[in-house]
């Protein structure tokens, strides 16, 4: 096994440099065209517009509707953020008007959430919802209301220094709906230990750590559908390297459960851990993965790419600003053996920006650090032009037991 | 490559472990720094993680190693005279930064908090400042990072050997 890994390795290091060779092609090999499901039951529109502010770069949005359960009181929420890094649906207070039934620990206290983002936080009650997308209805569905003021954040929430995330300004959107690999926000690691400092039950001295049974976990709804509930499909567009004002596209229910939804010719990559490995330059990098929720290639740094970063005063500080367009391609491999190349661009995030009013980059990318045990970070880019699969873990498909990705 | 090995000091590490903990309770702060502080004070972090602890010399300074019972690994850097020049983490969960970063706590929740940027944006944490260098990534239960000062790293130790 080691050795075909070093073969493969070696063999790609011949295109290390491909960024300055034609030979080794542009960065969108696989746009050939994607087919986009549009209809039935199980297909809902997502849209890369901006979202509500109308500033969020290459983030995709869905409307999901909740209602209090067992009702017919219902609410549509748009805007939503499609994000296939976490697991579970939160909705900002403020664009909630139904009102919600709380979750009570066994003490009766009422249960709130902190959980961790990159470089932001949500904090605020755990409710109960019946929420519907699309044609896809999962019943009495724990929530996270995100709200500063229900309860206040524990220190424990606050001890990552990070900043909030339950307003419209911080968040850039009216809620996430995390449609990752997982069923559970935190799963086993809360069930027996607080450790982990996601739950919390609130009496009126404050919140404190709790455990928390994985029916009671914020979950990810696809998992309490009725059918289609092994995993979700990405279907976006290809985008042009100048960027686009907005794209279309559709979050698919279900894998192989429908003629709309079969594999066809996606290669199953397995990621046991919810990690893939990328390989670049003769480094490996085992944490790698793929994101809706990240809105951009995050990899390397200066050092390591070639490109330079953003100024600091500059409309895009944080991303790389190469002077010309540069060509990447680097190998992602699964746990099961399947590999395959991938090839993309990075472009001067400060000259996407320029205009004003695009939001969707197909090139748009960032350093995250040069040292193990780092990462590729497969963000919204990726998912352009490519229809790519999300298999819940533990979920049989037609391509075996989830967790996986598919493209 | 020595291999890690049982911190000598572990055993003896108990009785004032507890006092640790119980001063950390009855305060609510940290008893020390972490990052910038003496060694003494990862002592301090072990107990906060409820880990264990293993160490192993390199060539000019020392790494503790602490195993969280959450999974969560924290590697302390240690310099000869004593410091804690760099602090870097892997797990499902991130450790408490407030508790690791210590002094430098308050100049990275700056760092991270101001937002220049005009487009929303959700990405790594990459920080680079004078007297502290931060970075923070990954995903869902597997987060990664490392923070350290740039002018305490000893002579010969690298950035990338931070990990």
């Amino acid at each position: 096994m080691k050795n075909v890994w070093v073969f493969i390795s070696t063999s790609f290091a011949v295109c290390l440099t491909c960024g300055f060779f034609v030979a080794c092609g542009g960065g969108s090999s696989h746009s050939a065209s994607n087919t986009i499901t549009s209809s039935g039951n199980n297909v809902a529109a997502i849209s890369v517009n901006g979202g509500p502010l109308g500033n969020y770069a290459d983030a995709a949005f869905v409307s999901v509707a909740v209602c209090v359960p067992g009702t017919s009181n219902c609410q549509t929420i748009d805007d939503v953020l499609v994000d296939t890094g976490s697991f579970g649906l939160r909705i900002l207070s403020s664009a909630l008007t139904l009102s919600l039934p709380q979750q009570k620990a066994a003490d009766g206290n009422p249960v709130a959430e902190c959980l961790t983002f990159l470089a932001s936080y949500t904090w605020g009650p755990v409710q109960t919802a019946d929420v519907q997308i699309a044609g896809e209805k999962a019943s009495s569905v724990p929530i996270q209301v995100l709200s500063d003021t229900d309860f206040k954040a524990p220190s424990q929430c606050t001890s990552s220094g990070f900043q909030s995330a339950d307003t419209l300004d911080n968040l850039g959107a009216n809620g996430i709906l995390g449609v990752g690999l997982a069923a559970q926000d935190c799963g086993n690691a809360c069930v027996n230990s607080t450790g982990p400092g996601l739950y919390f039950k609130c009496p009126s001295s404050g919140c404190v750590p709790t455990v928390e049974a994985l029916a009671q976990q914020v979950v990810n709804p696809v998992v309490l559908f009725a059918t289609d509930k092994n995993g979700v499909i990405v279907e976006l567009p290809a985008v042009p390297s100048a960027g686009e004002a907005s794209v279309s596209g559709s979050l698919v229910f279900g894998i192989g459960t429908q003629s709309n939804n079969g594999l066809g010719g996606a290669k199953v990559y397995t990621a046991p851990s919810g990690s893939l490995t990328t390989s670049y330059n003769g480094q490996s990098y085992p944490g790698s993965f793929l994101d809706s929720g990240s809105n951009g290639y995050f990899f390397l740094d200066s050092s390591l790419t070639g490109l330079a970063n953003c100024p600091n005063n500059s409309v895009a500080p944080g991303f790389y600003c190469p002077a010309n367009s540069q060509n990447f391609m680097a190998t992602n491999q699964g746990s099961n053996g399947t590999s395959g190349t991938v090839s993309f661009s990075i472009a001067s995030a400060v000259t996407l920006f320029a205009n004003q009013g695009d939001n969707a980059f197909s090139n748009l990318g960032a350093p995250s650090s040069n040292s193990a045990p780092f990462f590729f970070d497969f963000g919204l880019p990726f998912f352009f032009g490519r229809n790519v699969f999300v298999a819940i873990e533990g979920a049989n498909t037609s391509g075996g037991t989830g967790p996986y990705w598919a493209y | 490559m020595s291999q890690l090995r049982e911190c000598p000091i572990k055993s003896a590490l108990v009785a004032p472990g507890v006092l640790v903990l119980l001063f950390v309770l009855a305060t609510g702060l940290p008893a020390w720094a972490s990052l910038g502080g003496d060694a003494a004070s990862i002592q301090a972090d072990q107990v906060h993680l409820q880990g264990t602890r293993t160490t192993k010399p390199a060539e000019s300074y020392t790494v503790h190693e602490i195993q969280s019972a959450t999974g969560t690994v924290v590697r302390e850097y240690v310099s000869p005279e004593g410091r804690v020049f760099a602090i870097a983490w892997h797990g499902p969960w991130l450790p408490d930064l407030r508790q690791l970063l210590g002094v430098y706590f308050e100049q990275y929740r700056t760092a991270v908090q101001s937002r220049s940027a005009t487009r929303m944006v959700r990405k790594p944490i990459m920080i680079d400042q004078p007297g502290l260098v931060v970075q923070i990534g990954g995903h869902m239960r597997a987060f990664a990072g490392r923070a350290y000062v740039p002018e305490m790293l000893p002579t010969g130790v690298r950035a990338e050997d931070i990990e």
